[in-house]
């Protein structure tokens, strides 16, 4: 991806990243969430994008979540998760 | 996040915004971070786009194809029945509502882009009506007139979410 998305730094569980909107309160959660549990991530605010950017980013994203709703998490290339299940969230990085 | 919504300016559409959903048999969710979280949401739609779009959704910032997700959006209401809470979960169900549980999860109904193009008419011809029907789409209210209100009287949403349901 040319885009490059927020780094937060934290304690390494793979590669963790997370679509986003920055209006959206589950989108918020989801990132509190990601805070709280110290993991590092990376993050991108697709709403904040150019719509040239936006249409990439979409177009990666929606090879895993071909509903291309916020947020969507994916967690080391193959585990997705969609909508703010922080409980699937909290197993999937505790394991 | 975006500091460029006052207080002031959130707690006027956050009330405004409950006592229209009261009005019109709606509930607005009790849980008030959660919801100011979403009214802030809207509020900066508004300013970016010029129309208070789902703040949960992808804004294109073109207000035809954004039409559907401009709050209250086409899908609120088989949200509700469904899953008792729209996408977002700034409406929820009485239940919900009264018994003060956290808005649920909800899957996207919205059709995908490609599905959103092709644009299928819904009406029904039903031949010799002496007035059109039409619907609103995003709450179902029909009325028999030449032309769809300005706003709907039941979800006040504008004109322009009306669609000839019989003719
Ligand atoms: S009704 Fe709910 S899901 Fe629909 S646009 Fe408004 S906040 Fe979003």
């Amino acid at each position: 991806m040319a885009i490059t998305p927020v780094h937060v730094e934290g304690i390494d569980k793979g590669s963790i990243m997370l679509y986003a909107l920055s209006t959206c309160i589950h989108c918020k959660q989801t990132r509190k969430l990601l805070d709280e549990l110290k993991v590092a991530y990376d993050y991108l605010y697709v709403d904040q994008l150019s719509r040239s950017e936006m249409d990439e980013v979409l177009k990666e994203m929606e090879k895993v979540n071909p509903r291309g709703s916020f947020p969507t998490l994916v967690i080391n290339n193959n585990k997705v998760i969609v909508g703010s299940r922080l409980d699937e969230i909290r197993e999937a990085l505790l394991s | 996040m975006t500091p460029d919504v006052s207080e002031n300016l959130l707690d006027k559409r956050h009330n405004e915004l409950i006592q229209e959903a009261k009005k019109s048999g709606y509930n607005l969710n009790p849980d008030t971070v959660f919801t100011r979280g979403l009214v802030e949401g809207l509020l900066i739609n508004a300013n970016r786009y010029g129309y208070e779009s789902c703040p949960c959704r992808l804004s294109l910032g073109d207000k035809e194809s954004d039409l559907d997700i401009i709050c209250p959006c086409d899908y609120r209401d088989d949200d509700l029945s469904e899953y008792g809470a729209c996408f977002c979960g700034l409406y929820v169900s009485d239940t919900i509502a009264s018994e003060n549980l956290p808005a649920p999860v909800v899957p996207e109904r919205r059709p995908l882009a490609s599905e959103r193009m092709k644009k299928s008419s819904s009406s029904v011809p039903a031949g010799g009506l002496p007035f059109p029907v039409y619907r609103c789409k995003v709450c179902g209210y029909l009325c028999a007139r030449n032309n769809p209100p300005e706003k709907c009287p039941i979800c006040k949403a504008e004109k322009e979410r009306f669609e000839i349901f019989l003719r």
